[in-house]
């Protein structure tokens, strides 16, 4: 695991968390700038990622679904608000409709990557996670998309219970 | 009270509802300060309220609305309300922010998985490369 920090910060309601590997900067980059590399690792092995849309330039726009153990289909997609490749990317993150149009009732996430050369072989990473509002926060971490969400959710489950 | 209801009922309750509650409380700049305020010291309803630009009443209801989501207790002492902050509550949002953390610990193990997994592709960029063996990026069992 090569996180190095991560840092959250409840009132900005941003999460941050930074992470270092062992790769030039062009192929930590290439993660997210390749449909192919990045669909093996967006998505949980429960809900793999299929992108169908890549389109990694500002105004762009990158569309994706993840496959639920039912054959559940959850669409989601990236607006590309600015690329400096390889150092930075900002992107809106939200939900779509299974015909791939944004779902405008579910609340969308602002990422910004940060990649920054520390040697040739040597690079670290920072995302920045942003929600919009608690509220939407919380909209999301139900959603579940994540299966450590689920596992999370238990655990809340057991506190509440607990006297 | 909430709490006990929910914690009565949490195994059929979704408790996810509570979190709403909780999340909805805390998304105003006032009632988060509110909170901030009382999880330090009692403050009655009425010294809050000098606090604020805003009317008692305004701030009466910030306080209700905390004190449904089980953010705050409200007590009669006297004449006065003493509002006093729920530390258990607020661990919650950062409960969540923990479950968050782990899924995007998971998702950069996978970054990883691939990284290492990727064809050292030529690099565009003139660069001498040091021949890297493919990394084992799991080193430590970094799972909470």
């Amino acid at each position: 695991m090569s996180v190095t920090d991560i840092r959250k910060d409840t009132d900005q309601l941003t999460m941050t968390i930074a992470s270092e590997w062992d790769a030039p900067i062009d192929r930590v980059w290439q993660l997210w700038a390749d449909p192919r590399k990045l669909e093996r690792w967006w998505g949980p092995p429960t809900y793999p990622a299929t992108v169908v849309e890549h389109d990694l330039q500002p105004g762009g726009r990158v569309t994706y679904f993840m496959t639920g153990p039912e054959g559940d289909r959850h669409d989601g997609w990236w607006r590309v608000i600015s690329v400096d490749e390889p150092k930075r990317l900002d992107l809106q993150d939200g939900f779509a409709d299974a015909d791939g149009t944004p779902n405008d009732a579910m609340p969308t996430t602002m990422f910004t990557v940060i990649f920054d050369e520390l040697g040739a072989n040597r690079t670290a990473m920072t995302i920045e996670t942003k929600f919009p509002s608690a509220e939407a926060m919380a909209q999301l971490t139900e959603m579940g998309m994540d299966e450590g969400m689920k596992a999370a959710m238990g655990q809340i489950d057991a506190v509440l219970t607990t006297p | 009270m909430v709490v006990e209801q929910a914690q009565r009922s949490a195994a059929t309750v979704a408790t996810t509802d509570r979190f709403d509650l909780v999340l909805h409380a805390l998304a105003d700049p006032t009632r988060r300060d509110i909170v901030r305020l009382v999880l330090h010291q009692e403050y009655s309803v009425s010294s809050l309220a000098r606090r604020y630009p805003m009317s008692f009443a305004a701030v009466q209801k910030h306080v209700a609305i905390l004190e449904r989501a089980s953010l705050v207790t409200k007590q009669e002492r006297g004449r006065e309300r003493l509002v006093r902050g729920r530390i258990e509550a607020v661990r919650d949002v950062s409960r969540m922010f923990d479950q968050l953390e782990s899924a995007w610990r998971d998702r950069l193990d996978r970054f990883g998985d691939v990284l290492a997994d990727a064809d050292p592709e030529p690099v565009g960029k003139n660069r001498t490369k040091t021949a890297t063996p493919p990394k084992n990026t799991r080193s430590q069992g970094a799972k909470r």
